[in-house]
């Protein structure tokens, strides 16, 4: 079932990207709806081998089956460019999983609409006492990033891994046309940075996952960490590249101004003050 | 020396008639063999001339001539492998772009399709 989707002023789009989630899907839609009746909800099926379109469909989803695996970043850029193209205002995704709970979508949404920042995480780290169901390795890999973060950001994101994200129109469009594609939430805090955008961190509960197993295991952790530090290595290299020809353009125009500029004319003699007589001096 | 120069000639030409086998029956495109035939044919010119395999060994600073022919077939290789990486890389995001279009398309004429049938009731 595809329902009709149009974004317009203040729009909200719900986007869950999916792979293999028929255990926990079908809450997780209903959850939303719940919490925000009238939101569309948009599912995009990561080329699930179970019955996960259909699950979503019948708790009155939209779903966009992609036609064969993309990985997470594939799958959740799919959605950014549908809703940018049907004109939503602002997107929320959360996970298919069913680890972020609905009633933290209001919240994320107000702080998205208020504050005019360009992307809201939902963080498992801003509140202290929020439960943290996250593999030991995984924590040592958001240490990492958080460290590595710091500097790139020039403050601190306590969750960069959030799987919980708000973006408004602004960072849909620039999402839509370019998104890291494997683990892409470190990457695109990046990208953002490279478009001197602003994002906000919102407290958020994390619960353990409804059905399923997760697709990142301890070896992978591994592979994760270092795909993650070689994205935002290159995405720092792109940004330095990119103001490095920014400053080269600008030098280049303000010479060629300065050049092309008429020389300028002497001011009129009106403007000018009246010479006052030296103090002394004879007339 | 003698048998890395005919080991080397039998694995050039081996190369290249796999590569013209391949482009004939069009399990490879014209455009992906010209790396393989160029480096096969490098090879083979150098498994044939024994002076240029000598000459390359003091270029490269190397004592025998047969590292020289294996530091050069290494480093032919690695180069026709970066090449593929970068093709295959742009082949990827090609393919990516292409299926979240199609997956859009798809998801628009279903609309179409369901708004055309509740207009007809």
């Amino acid at each position: 079932m595809s329902r009709r989707l149009r974004g317009g002023p203040g729009s909200l789009l719900i986007l869950i990207p999916c792979f293999n989630e028929q255990g926990a899907i079908g809450h997780v839609v209903r959850d939303v709806h719940r919490v925000l009746p009238g939101v569309p909800v948009m599912v995009i099926d990561d080329c699930s081998a179970d019955s996960t379109i259909d699950v979503a469909e019948q708790a009155g989803a939209s779903v966009l089956p992609l036609p064969h695996h993309l990985g997470l970043g594939g799958a959740v850029q799919a959605g950014y460019r549908l809703a940018f193209e049907l004109g939503f205002q602002y997107v929320i995704r959360v996970d298919g999983d069913g680890q972020h709970s609905a009633e933290d979508i209001p919240r994320v949404f107000e702080v998205l609409r208020r504050s005019g920042v360009q992307m809201v995480i939902g963080s498992r780290y801003v509140r202290k006492q929020s439960r943290n169901y996250t593999n030991t390795l995984r924590g040592f890999g958001i240490v990492v990033f958080r460290t590595l973060l710091r500097p790139i950001l020039g403050r601190w994101v306590y969750d960069p891994t959030s799987g919980f994200v708000g973006v408004n129109r602004e960072a849909l469009q620039v999402f839509s046309r370019s998104f890291p594609l494997e683990y892409p939430e470190i990457e695109a805090l990046v990208v953002l940075q490279r478009k001197q955008f602003r994002f906000e961190e919102v407290p958020c509960e994390v619960r353990p996952r409804l059905a399923g197993v997760s697709t990142i295991t301890a070896a992978r952790s591994i592979y994760y960490i270092l795909h993650v530090l070689l994205g935002v290595f290159v995405n720092v290299l792109k940004f330095e590249g990119g103001r490095r020809r920014r400053e080269t353009s600008l030098y280049q125009l303000r010479t060629t101004l300065e050049e092309e500029a008429p020389e300028p004319e002497e001011p009129e003699q009106a403007f000018q003050p009246e010479p006052e007589p030296e103090r002394g001096a004879l007339s | 020396m003698d048998r890395v120069m005919t080991v080397l000639m039998i694995l050039s030409i081996s190369i290249i008639v796999m590569v013209l086998h391949s482009v004939r029956r069009e399990h490879i495109r014209v455009e992906y063999s010209v790396s393989w035939l160029t480096s096969a044919v490098i090879l083979l010119i150098l498994s044939l001339n024994r002076d240029a395999v000598v000459w390359l060994a003091q270029l490269l600073g190397v004592a025998s001539p047969a590292i020289a022919i294996l530091m050069t077939v290494f480093f032919v290789f690695l180069f026709v492998g970066f090449r593929f990486s970068l093709r295959v890389s742009a082949l990827k995001d090609a393919n990516i772009a292409l299926a979240q279009r199609v997956a859009i398309l798809e998801f628009h004429i279903k609309s179409a399709h369901e708004q055309q049938k509740t207009a007809n009731g």
